[in-house]
Formats: C-alpha cells, structure tokens, sequence
C-alpha cells in the first residue's frame, strides 16, 4: 500500500550535502499501524510530507495506493490527498468557524454533494467524540477537542491512511492518552496509520511496529526484529 | 455557483478587510481617473481649436461661376476634404461687413476676390496633410492665393503631440501605480488566508478549486472600487466646475464602463497573480 523505494531527499536550501532522507526504503501493508520515532531533524515529518506530496523525492520513488512520486501531478495529487487524513501537531483548524464547519470544510472544497455533508459530519464528530460539541468555536475546546475535531476532519472523507505528524506534541499526558485511544479506534475500523511522535513512552507501551530514523536514515526497523521466545521452563 | 457563493462568504467574513481592498482600488482608480478627464478635456479643447483648420483658396478675378462650380465639385471629392463653400465677390464682401462692422461703410464694391474656404476632415488637419492638398489646390490656374495659417497648424500639433506623448507616459504611471497598489491589496487578501488555502489543498481541493472564488472576488472588489471610483471623480469634477468656474466634459457611457472593467481587470489580474504566487509556494 506504502512503498518508499531508495528514497533521497535533498531540500534545496540545504546546506550541501545534507540529506533530510537517504536511501530510505521500507513497506507499511493496508491496515498497519506504524510509529516513526527518532529525534528533531530525523527525517519523520519528510516521510509525512513525502507522503501526501507535498515534497517530491530528489532520487528514488514513494508509492501509495498505486500513486507513484515520478508521475502523479496536478489533479492528481488532489485526488490522492482525497483518500489520506493528515493531522498535525498545531492542528490547523480554521479559528472562525465551528467544529462542524472544520470537518464540513473539507467535503466542501472537494466538491462533496451539498445534501450528503451534515450527516457525514455528524457521524465523523461522533466518531472522535465531539458530538455534543459541534457548534463551538475552536477557542471554546480544550487542545485535546481541538485535536479531535482536526481527526474529524481527516476521517470524514473515509481515508485508508490517517498520517499524523506529532498529533500529541502539544497536548498533556490524559489529552494524549485519550488521542492515541482515538487512533487505535481508527486503525481498529481498518484504516492504516503512520503517526510521527516524540513519545518513546507512548511507543514502548503499545506492540505496534516502530520505524527509528536518525539523520535521514531508518536506524531501526521493529518489523525486521525476530520475536524472542522466552522458554518458562 | 459554489465559488460564488465562497466568494461572497469570503466578503462576510472578513467585511473591514474587503472594504478596505475596495476602498484602495477605487482611490487607485480615482487617481487615475482624474487624470483620465483632465486628458479628456484637454483632448476635446484642441479638438475645438483643431475643427477651425481652414484653408481659404483666393480665386483670381474674372473667373467664370461654372468653373468655380466645377472645380468646388473636383474639390469636395478629394478624400481629406469634409466641406467646401464657394464665396462668390458678393458674399466676401457681405462678411467682411458682419466681421468688421467699424469700416462697413469702406466697403462700397466688390474688391474682395471670390473665394473656396475649405474644410478637412478629422485625421487629415496635420501640416503634411494641410500641405499637400494646398499643393494640389495650387495647380487649379485660376487660383490667386492660398491662405491656411501654416505657421499656427504647426504649432497646434506640436502641442497636440506633446500633449499626446505627455498624456501616454502620465496614463502608463497612473494606470501602473493603480495596478501595483491593486495587487498589493488583493496580495495583502490572499495572505490573510494562507492557512486557509493550505487545508484545501491538504484535505485535496484542486488549485483550480481553490482560485476561482479568489479570481470572483478579486473581481467583485475591481467592480465596486471602479464605481466608487467613477462616483469620486464625478462629484470632484463637479466641485472642480463650481470653483474654477468652466465647464468640463465627463466620461460617455462607454469610457465610464470601460474605466469600471478596467477595475474588474485589475482586481481578476491581481488575484490571478496572488493566488498562482501563493499557490506555487505553499
């Protein structure tokens, strides 16, 4: 489903010869929950951005869904970003509009029949929990609402993959909790997630699969790790 | 529709932002508008002036009525010539007695010579134009003289091009000053909603989608900054008028409809520049 094959990024104005991403391969299958873990500068939010285009390789290739990084332009990658959800750590609501307009915004701008959106709203909010809140203002929830309605709008176009770049860097430790219960959910229902984080806590408490980057590298693949087996006896 | 409809949201929601966009388009358009009528009235004075180019061909005595008939006919044919009167003896001396009534008693016969005054049509009154037909004028052999005030024509078109070339360069500054400021003003709407334009294209609207409620509003705002426009350089022209008490000429129809689609122009240009700049960074 995902695929990043000898992938290289160099951003233009780098300084020479530093790579944000070299030579990066690694696969994530449908469904798959994946954490890409490592310290500030790694690599993590290029993987995120290379991923919904909004960079392109300077050498290799990234695959999605059988959209390829050398040949998908345009309209294209607006229909692609179409089937992902992206929430980030700021969330990026739109500050002068409810909840509901938020998650609405983005069937609206994607042509979305006009009779199908309150109910496809409805259901995303209650999905994440915010039902009840559907009409307040950004600034009237707490960073964990905010949060939450940011998911609401990434899930109410039915996406197969949720990347999320740090989705729990700004929230405390109950906010967090609650999110990351919220993104088990959502892969539960079949929907694949990458989220970038921080939180090594976070990431040794679950069994899911962990990517470790390091100055553009992937230093550390848990799904290459042979499982151990103790013997009790 | 939907994009209109954004369009117009987007006035509602930001309405201090839209009414100053608009008020800057139409100062901007006010500028240039002034100096717009200034250049009208000064294109319609020398017009005037330039509608008195006359040449007078002087008709030797003894030249029979039928040739002069004859030849008034070659005359009108020729293609800068608009009107040609025949004065016989009879009537020069009837007008120089209206002109110069003091001396009416002086003139008691016929010693004015007959004569042709001719007329030229607009496009033909430059002094190459004057010159030539006077030439062939010349060729007629019962001509005297030929009178057309060669010295004053020059120097009328010398101011007429002047004003031309002075008026070009003026309405290039202002008309670039206008769409420098409109831009910047459309720029200044744009950047207020880069967050806005960032989602769209992250939850997958095409950046057609995303221009054309820009490109609507852009132009929304060109039309009413034009109006107003329109309405400040009336009402300026007006209390102009009162003060220095002389009568102007204002935009026709078409030239104040032209002046409201230029601001609609800048306003889409303006937009479509924004818009495509933003859009290929973010």
């Amino acid at each position: 489903m995902i695929r990043f094959d000898k992938v290289t990024k160099i951003y233009p104005r780098a300084a020479a010869g530093v790579a944000a991403l070299r030579d990066v391969s690694f696969r994530v299958g449908k469904g798959e929950f994946v954490f890409l873990t490592g310290p500030s500068g790694a690599g993590k939010s290029t993987i995120l951005k290379l991923l919904y285009m909004e960079q392109r390789p300077t050498s290799g290739e990234v695959r999605i869904s059988g959209y390829s990084s050398n040949q998908t332009r345009g309209k294209d990658v607006a229909k692609l970003r179409r089937r992902l959800g992206v929430v980030f750590q700021d969330f990026q609501l739109l500050e002068d509009r409810s909840a509901e307009a938020n998650v609405a915004f983005a069937l609206e701008v994607t042509g979305t029949p006009r009779s199908s959106i309150p109910g496809r709203v409805a259901r995303a909010l209650t999905q994440v929990g915010l039902a009840s809140k559907s009409t307040a203002l950004p600034r009237e929830l707490s960073g964990g609402e905010q949060q939450r309605v940011a998911f609401a709008r990434a899930l109410v176009n039915d996406p197969f993959v949720l990347i999320a770049d740090e989705p729990t860097g700004n929230l405390d430790e109950r906010a967090t909790r609650g999110i990351f219960q919220l993104l088990r959910e959502i892969n539960t229902s079949g929907t694949a997630v990458l989220m970038a984080t921080h939180d090594l806590e976070l990431v040794r408490s679950t069994e899911f699969r962990t990517l470790e980057m390091n100055h553009g590298e992937i230093v550390f693949d848990s799904a290459d790790t042979p499982s151990v087996e103790v013997d009790v006896d | 529709m939907l994009a209109f409809n954004t369009a117009i949201t987007a006035f509602r929601r930001a309405p201090l932002l839209s009414l100053l966009s608009i008020t800057t388009i139409a100062f901007s358009l006010f500028a240039f508008g002034l100096f717009g009528l200034v250049a009208l009235n000064i294109k319609n004075a020398l017009q005037r002036v330039e509608e008195r180019v006359e040449i007078r061909v002087f008709v030797a005595d003894g030249t029979t009525s039928e040739r002069l008939a004859i030849a008034s006919d070659d005359v009108a044919k020729y293609p800068e010539v608009l009107k040609v009167d025949v004065i016989t003896q009879a009537q020069a001396l009837e007008r120089a007695r209206v002109e110069l009534g003091e001396f009416k008693d002086v003139f008691d016969s016929q010693f004015l010579p007959a004569s042709f005054d001719i007329r030229l049509r607009p496009g033909s009154r430059d002094p190459a134009t004057v010159r030539r037909v006077v030439d062939r004028l010349r060729e007629f052999d019962f001509v005297d003289d030929v009178r057309f005030g060669e010295e004053w024509i020059a120097q009328l078109y010398r101011l007429r091009n002047i004003a031309g070339v002075a008026g070009a360069a003026l309405g290039l500054a202002f008309a670039a000053v206008a769409v420098i400021i409109i831009g910047a003003t459309i720029r200044m709407a744009v950047l207020a909603r880069t967050k806005e334009i960032s989602i769209m294209r992250l939850v997958g609207a095409t950046d057609g989608f995303i221009r054309r409620p820009f490109l609507i509003e852009g132009s929304i705002k060109g039309v009413l900054g034009g109006v107003l426009a329109l309405v400040l350089t009336y009402f300026a022209m007006r209390v102009l008028e009162q003060y220095l008490h002389f009568e102007t000429a204002f935009f026709d129809r078409r030239l104040a409809l032209l002046g409201i689609l230029f601001g609609a122009l800048m306003g889409f240009l303006g937009s479509a520049v924004s818009v495509g700049r933003h859009l290929r960074r973010v």
